[in-house]
Order: structure tokens, then C-alpha cells, then sequence
């Protein structure tokens, strides 16, 4: 509360000087849930950016945050109202604008960085054309292809001028961003919006933006509002940080006071579940020379494209997976490391290696006889919203693979104890999966990867589709699991901080081939290869 | 672990809830099931004989006694509509129900098993598809025979193809989905697959089809009987109902007119629902 009352006296004095870039206030929208029913998403929020100021907006998925941001841009969707509040640029009251005054604060006042960079660039224009759009209202015709030149360059297109012929497709995701960082800048605006500018760029990738994000506005002056889940990416770069939740600011303040002492509950939970922020691991590494379960040697797989080239997704892979371990494999997208997990699991076949599991090779079989593999090895998908039949109850759902093998004995019981050991209440037996939340479902897909007692679990990428708190609650089941059963994991992902929480061992991967391999002590404090340093440095949140 | 979930109220009240700002859609399902009663039990809706009529009461004009007036033998309109709605309702149902079955086998073969057999089944589907499916019927029938059995074995025959498609396309999305992957991956063997996984999914949206169907085959089979394919004239069946009264159309208009609104009305109502069970499919 104290915290609420300085704020709003420091607006207050903060106008005397100088208008802040952007202030919101009490701004509360609803969603229309039904005839006449709504569904508030953001209630009374109040918000500044002041000029030369980067400021983050932390949250959740379903906390609000990018309601919020749609709120400010007038880009809400038509079953969204703006019930109270008001929305100021530079002391201009935006409230109550149509779409066609609200087009001209957009762009030339503020840019905006949308989320997906691949979805977000219209296919069929050239990056030039789509570049100079947005030029066109504050400048000279003469002028268009200068400017969009030069805001190319500013986004960091150093080749700025092959990137204006080229289209979306020709460009990796990184550069499709920085197109898009050109096309927010193109107006001249003094502040910038970006909404989880990076969330779908790999880490190296994003450290680069973001860094370039902070040197624009050293070198501009404008003001940033950065929106993001990612509490690490908002601690390295901001100056100061709101934190929402369900819709409300929980908490404000600095960078350096946040994250020495929160003081929201809420703060401190999704401080503490960050992985960047951990040094330790959730259980003692297991040391030395525990026999293997599962040893592949040099996998290789290689995709026909169109045309007459081919794409080298495995080269020559070797992993060895100690018992009662985990073993993390890590790269960036197109590192090959889903490929590898697919042939692990059986889902796609090797052009050439060997995968020993138990003694036995994998490689090769017949589909009857990889269907026995599978009651030891188990796979856990990534996306828990996909992976899970909609039409299945949960109890149907664990059921699936003991009637699949015939198992005898009580099934019922059975699924009981599975549910439990994934800390689920029985009243969670008849519920279909769109009535459970992101990390239920996944308990639910681990509970059923477990039901044959698998000694070993392929998991790609299974905590990336969750937020960090759940994401945080998930890896300590995996971590219990583990010490339970004697389980073996081999676990996919792009997360080096989530590695260091929970994996004895590490392989690091590029371009389809094996960089690094070792004990996660090692591979961490010496790094024996540059491209392991580089991914090291990129984490976020570590300080 | 206790996270607080809002759950949905229970799906059937919400959706009883729905329909009440969905006047059109109940309207049309009234009518729907009204036209069914007059299928199963036509004697609860009309006292009148749909066969013998009063010959001295040669088309009069519709009235309260006789709500679609008179055909040319003095028989009440109203009372061969709802007789004649169990021929033609009947032809339907036996036409959908055939389209059905053979459409979703066919493009569940060809979806799930891909490669050749796909292809062949489907080129042959376009075959299907590229005769125009009224022509296809009438050579069906005067193959095998005029009568109401054969309309609706012709109707049936030349809507195949369109659920075969259908199923085809949502079989092969369901197909790439993770937890036909997973369940793969769970050890269930590729018929399990089919049956647990693919067919149920893949099958809502082919629903929605066959109402549409529905409100198409009612027409087909009307226009067949119009064209006297279908059952012989004393037999009441809609498309004859309207046929008949062609001839006096310009003196007695209501004898065609009638029964063909009634016919526009069903299918239009047939429409209103396909609509909403799309909707539902896409969830």
C-alpha cells in the first residue's frame, strides 16, 4: 500500500517537470464471457513510462499483462470494453479515441512490438515494402526508401539493404524481429511497446535483442515498456518493474530493491522460481559410475528438402544416460535435439547408429517388437494442450497404456496411486482435460508415462509450455519421482537454468551435431567449447 | 496441490441457457420435431383421410377445416403433407444413414492409410463429385426401378462422396495431433488408435455435414418424386404433392404453393441446425 501512495505522489511531482511518455490510470477492461456477462481482466491499473525510462511489466499467462498493453494501443479485440480509467501520452488523454485517431498516436507516437515474430510480417510483401508502410505518414516520398533504410539499420540489419528485397521467409527469426524493431522505429515514436519481444527466439538470440532494445534507448532517448513472463530478462535490464497478477500491479519498484526484498508474496514465489536465479539443484547430483540404461552411438538423420539439398538434422549423435540420472540435453532450435529424442522414443526413424536400451537395440525394430521397448522406455511431449486426447477423462487418459498392454490386476487402484504420485486429489478422475490447467495436464501426462513403470522418461521440452511457478512445482515432482522410483530422464530443453536445477549430466548440441559433453559441474564452471560459453552468458536473470 | 479452478458450470444447463437467446435455432428444432411426429404418428395431427376426399369440395381454398385447402379429388392438402412427410422423411433418413456409413468407412480407409489407397479412392471420389448428383440419382433409380426403397439407395449413393471427403480431411488433421503420437507412443496398437482416438474426434464435424445433408436429401428426394421417379401418385409424398398441383397452379395456387413451403420451411430449419452443430464441432 505505502508503495501505491509514493507512486502516486511521485506522479504528481513527475508532472510539474515533465509529462510522462505514457500514464495509465485506474484503467480496468473486461472481457464479454456471455450475453451480458463479463469477465474483468484488468481491474485499476495504473502505469507510467517516463522518457528515457525502461520499464518491465511482469506476469503470468492469464495475469492481464498483454489486455493491458492492447488496452494502451486501442488494438483490443472486439469482446474486450474499456469499463474505467484513463490512457495519457505526453499528458494527451487517449481514453474513449476510435480506431482512426488512435491510428495516428500508433506508429508515430508509439511503436509496437508484437510477440511472434514469425506470424507477425505479412508473407507476401518484401521487408522494404512492409518497412516503408509505416514510414509513409511522417515523411517526404522522396524520402521513403532512405528512412526505411536507415531504420533497418538502427534495428541492427547491418545489411540493411539486401534485408529491404528480401522476404519474411528468407529471414531467421531473429532478423525477422529486428524487421519488425525497424518497423516499430520507423515512426519516430518516443516510446516503444514490445510484447514478449522474444519469447519465441532462442537465448542467444534474445540476449541480442534485448541488449539492442537497451542501447536504443541510450542512443534515441525513447521510453521502453517491455511486457514479459520471464521475471530474469525484466531484472537484467529495467529500471524499474510492475509485477501483475490476476489483473491488479502487485507490486512496483526498482530493479534493486525488487529483487533484494519483495515484499508481494507473489514477487518472492515467482522470484524463487526462476531458474536463472539458482545456483544449487533441487537434490545432490548422483556422482561417478552408475552402469548406463540407455546408450546411443552416432545417430544419424538426414530430411530430404525440395530440390536436391538435404538437411543434416543428427550427425553422428552419441548420448549416454546413467542410471537413476538425468541426463539434459541442450542446444538452440535446430540443434537436432527433438530429432534425437524422436529416434530415442521411436517415433522416428535413424538413417544410421545404434540405441542400446537395457542391452537391447532399438534401432531397426520391427513396430511389434518396438511396442515391448516401450513399457520401459516412456515420452513425455512438451505441449500439454496437444498431447492429451480432449475427448478422454483423466482416469481414461493414465488407463490408456495398461490396457494397451493388458495389464492385469485392479486398473482402478491402479490409476488411484498414479494420480497420487503426481499430487493430484481423486476428484480429478472425471474431469476432461480442458477443465485442468497447464501443469495439471502435464502431471496428468506424467502420471501416464509412468503407468508401466518405465525405467527411463524422454522428456522434450516438458516444462517450456508452463509458466515458471508451475514450471518450478513440475521439476520437483520430476526431482521426487526420480528419488522415488529410480527413474532415468532424458530431458530436452533450451532452458540452461532449468538444467543446472536438475540434471547430473549435460550435451550440449548445434547444428545436429554433439558440441559438449559431461558432468553438469563441469560443462558449467569450464566450459570446454566457445558456443557453450556463449549459451552460458545468455541466461537470463543471472546476475 | 490445490489450485483454485473456476470449472464451467455443468455443460447441459449452460447450453439450455444458450438456446434461449437462440430463438430461431428452437424454432427450427420445433419444426424438426414436429415434422417428425407427422413422420411416426400422422393420425395425431390430422382427422383427414389423406387417400379419399369429398369430390364435391374440388379445391377449396385454404380455411380452418382445411388449413392447405383442397387438392382436384376434394382430398385436404394439409392432411397428405403429413402423410406424405413419412415417404419422403423415411427416403432421407435411409439415403443420410447410407451417404454416412459408406462416407466415413471410405475416408477413414483413405485418410488413415494414405499412399496408394488414398489416392485411389479419392481420385474416385472425384469422379463422384464431378457428376452432378441429382443426374447421378436419376440414373440410379431408372436403373433400378421407380420407387421410394430405390430414390432413397440413389440419394444416398450420390452423397458418398461428400462425406467421404470430409472425413478424409478431418481424419487426416486428427492424424498429426500429439496425442494420437502419444498414444503411439503408449504402446496402443494402430486399430486402438483408430478406434479410441481418430474416429471420435475426426467425427464431429461429419455430423454437422449430415444435417445439412439432411435438408439436402429431402430436397433430392422431393425433386425426384416430382419428376415421377419416386412413389406412384396416389401415395402422398411431398415433391408429388407439389407436382400435382403444377397443372392448376395459375387458378389454385395454394396446392403447389403450400406443400412447397412446407418442404422450403423443413430444409431451411435442417440448415439452422447444421450451422449450430458446425459451431459446436469447432470447440
Amino acid at each position: 500500500m505505502t508503495d501505491t501512495v509514493a507512486a502516486a505522489t511521485e506522479v504528481t511531482s513527475a508532472t510539474d517537470a515533465q509529462e510522462p511518455l505514457l500514464a495509465i490510470s485506474g484503467l480496468a477492461i473486461d472481457y464479454r464471457t456471455g450475453r451480458r456477462r463479463w469477465n474483468p481482466a484488468v481491474r485499476g491499473v495504473s502505469l507510467r513510462v517516463e522518457p528515457g525510462e525502461f520499464v518491465s511489466l511482469v506476469g503470468e499467462s492469464g495475469s492481464g499483462k498483454t489486455t493491458l498493453v492492447q488496452g494502451a494501443l486501442g488494438l483490443l479485440p472486439a469482446a474486450a470494453r474499456i469499463r474505467g480509467g484513463s490512457i495519457a501520452y505526453s499528458g494527451v488523454d487517449v481514453t474513449g479515441w476510435n480506431d482512426k485517431r488512435m491510428a495516428l498516436v500508433r506508429g508515430n507516437y508509439v511503436g509496437f512490438i508484437p510477440q511472434d515474430p514469425n506470424t507477425s510480417l505479412n508473407p507476401v510483401k518484401r521487408i522494404g515494402v512492409q518497412v516503408i508502410e509505416a514510414v509513409r505518414l511522417n515523411r517526404p516520398k522522396a524520402d521513403y526508401r532512405e528512412a526505411a533504410l536507415e531504420s533497418l539499420r538502427t534495428a541492427g540489419l547491418h545489411d540493411a539493404e539486401r534485408v529491404f528485397h528480401q522476404y519474411p521467409h528468407e529471414l531467421s527469426g531473429g532478423m525477422k524481429q529486428r524487421a519488425l524493431i525497424a518497423i516499430a522505429l520507423a515512426g519516430r515514436p518516443k516510446i516503444i511497446v514490445a510484447d514478449e519481444p522474444t519469447s519465441a527466439l532462442d537465448v542467444t538470440v534474445q540476449k541480442r535483442i534485448l541488449d539492442h532494445l537497451v542501447g536504443l534507448r541510450a542512443e534515441l532517448g525513447i521510453g521502453i515498456l517491455l511486457v514479459t513472463h520471464d521475471l530474469g530478462v525484466a531484472l537484467d535490464r529495467s529500471d524499474r518493474i510492475l509485477v501483475m497478477q490476476r489483473g491488479e500491479i502487485v507490486e512496483e519498484g526498482p530493479v534493486a530493491r525488487l529483487s533484494a526484498v519483495p515484499t508481494a508474496e507473489y514477487t518472492k514465489r515467482l522470484l524463487d522460481a526462476a531458474p536463472g536465479r539458482h545456483t544449487g539443484r533441487l537434490a545432490p547430483p548422483t556422482a561417478g559410475d552408475t552402469p548406463s540404461v540407455l546408450t546411443a552411438r552416432a545417430l544419424t538423420k538426414t530430411y530430404q528438402l525440395r530440390g536436391r539439398q538435404e538437411l543434416r538434422a543428427l550427425d553422428a549423435a552419441d548420448l549416454v544416460l546413467r542410471r537413476g540420472t538425468t541426463h539434459a540435453i541442450v542446444g538452440e532450435s535446430g540443434a537436432g535435439k527433438s530429432t534425437l529424442a524422436g529416434i530415442l522414443a521411436g517415433f522416428t526413424t535413424a538413417d544410421g547408429g545404434s540405441v542400446q536400451v537395457g542391452g537391447r537395440e532399438v534401432i531397426g525394430l520391427r513396430r511389434k517388437e518396438l511396442r515391448e521397448v516401450r513399457r520401459d522406455l516412456q515420452f513425455v511431449f512438451q505441449n500439454p494442450y496437444t498431447s492429451l486426447d480432449p475427448r478422454f477423462t483423466v482416469a481414461r487418459l493414465i488407463a490408456e497404456p495398461l490396457h494397451a498392454f493388458r495389464v492385469a490386476g485392479d486398473r482402478k487402484d491402479r490409476v488411484r496411486e498414479l494420480l497420487a504420485a503426481v499430487s493430484l486429489d481423486e476428484e480429478f478422475l472425471h474431469r476432461l482435460p480442458f477443465q485442468l490447467s497447464g501443469g495439471q495436464r502435464q502431471r496428468v501426462a506424467i502420471a501416464r508415462a509412468l503407468a508401466l513403470n518405465p525405467e527411463i522418461l524422454v522428456l522434450d521440452e516438458a516444462v517450456s509450455a508452463l509458466d515458471v511457478s508451475v514450471q518450478a512445482q513440475i521439476l520437483r515432482l520430476l526431482v521426487d519421482l526420480q528419488a522415488r522410483l529410480g527413474l532415468s530422464y532424458v530431458f530436452v530443453t533450451h532452458d540452461l537454468g532449468v538444467v543446472r536445477l536438475i540434471a547430473d549430466d549435460v550435451t550440449v548440441m548445434k547444428d545436429g551435431a554433439v558440441i559438449e559433453t559431461g558432468p553438469v559441474e563441469r560443462v558449467f564452471h569450464s566450459p570446454g567449447h566457445d558456443y557453450t560459453r556463449q549459451l552460458l552468458d545468455s541466461i537470463p536473470g543471472v546476475r | 496441490m490445490t489450485v483454485p479452478l473456476a470449472l464451467p458450470r455443468p455443460l447441459s444447463l449452460r447450453r439450455l441457457g444458450d438456446l434461449v437467446h437462440q430463438p430461431i435455432l428452437v424454432l427450427s428444432w420445433l419444426i424438426v420435431l414436429v415434422v417428425i411426429g407427422w413422420a411416426v404418428a400422422p393420425g395425431l395431427f390430422t382427422e383427414f383421410s389423406p387417400y379419399e376426399g369429398d369430390t364435391g369440395a374440388s379445391f377449396a381454398p385454404p380455411s380452418a377445416e382445411h388449413w392447405f385447402g383442397t387438392d382436384r379429388l376434394g382430398r385436404d392438402l394439409f392432411a397428405r403433407s403429413v402423410y406424405g412427410a413419412h415417404t419422403t422423411l423415411t427416403a432421407t433418413l435411409l439415403a443420410v444413414l447410407l451417404a454416412f456409413g459408406v462416407g466415413v468407412l471410405v475416408g477413414l480407409i483413405a485418410g488413415f492409410s494414405g499412399g496408394l489407397v488414398d489416392t485411389a479412392i479419392m481420385r474416385l471420389v472425384d469422379v463422384f463429385l464431378a457428376i452432378p448428383s441429382l443426374l447421378l440419382a436419376m440414373v440410379v433409380v431408372s436403373v433400378l426401378g421407380y420407387s421410394t426403397n430405390n430414390v432413397a439407395l440413389a440419394v444416398g449413393i450420390s452423397s458418398i462422396a461428400a462425406f467421404a471427403r470430409v472425413m478424409r480431411s478431418q481424419v487426416l488433421a486428427v492424424v498429426t495431433q500429439d496425442y494420437v503420437k502419444a498414444a503411439y507412443g503408449l504402446g496402443v496398437g494402430r486399430l486402438g488408435v483408430m478406434g479410441k482416438h481418430v474416429v471420435p474426434n475426426a467425427l464431429s464435424s461429419v455430423i454437422a455435414l449430415a444435417a445439412l445433408e439432411v435438408g439436402t436429401a429431402v430436397l433430392a428426394v422431393a425433386s425426384l418424386g416430382f419428376l415421377g421417379y419416386g412413389a406412384p401418385p396416389p401415395e402422398p409424398e411431398w415433391g408429388l404433392l407439389v407436382a400435382e398441383g403444377r397443372d392448376f397452379v395459375a387458378v389454385h395456387p395454394w396446392a403447389s404453393i403450400l406443400p412447397g413451403i412446407a418442404l422450403a420451411v423443413v430444409v431451411i430449419a435442417t440448415h439452422r441446425i447444421s450451422t449450430s452443430l458446425r459451431k459446436e464441432a469447432r470447440r
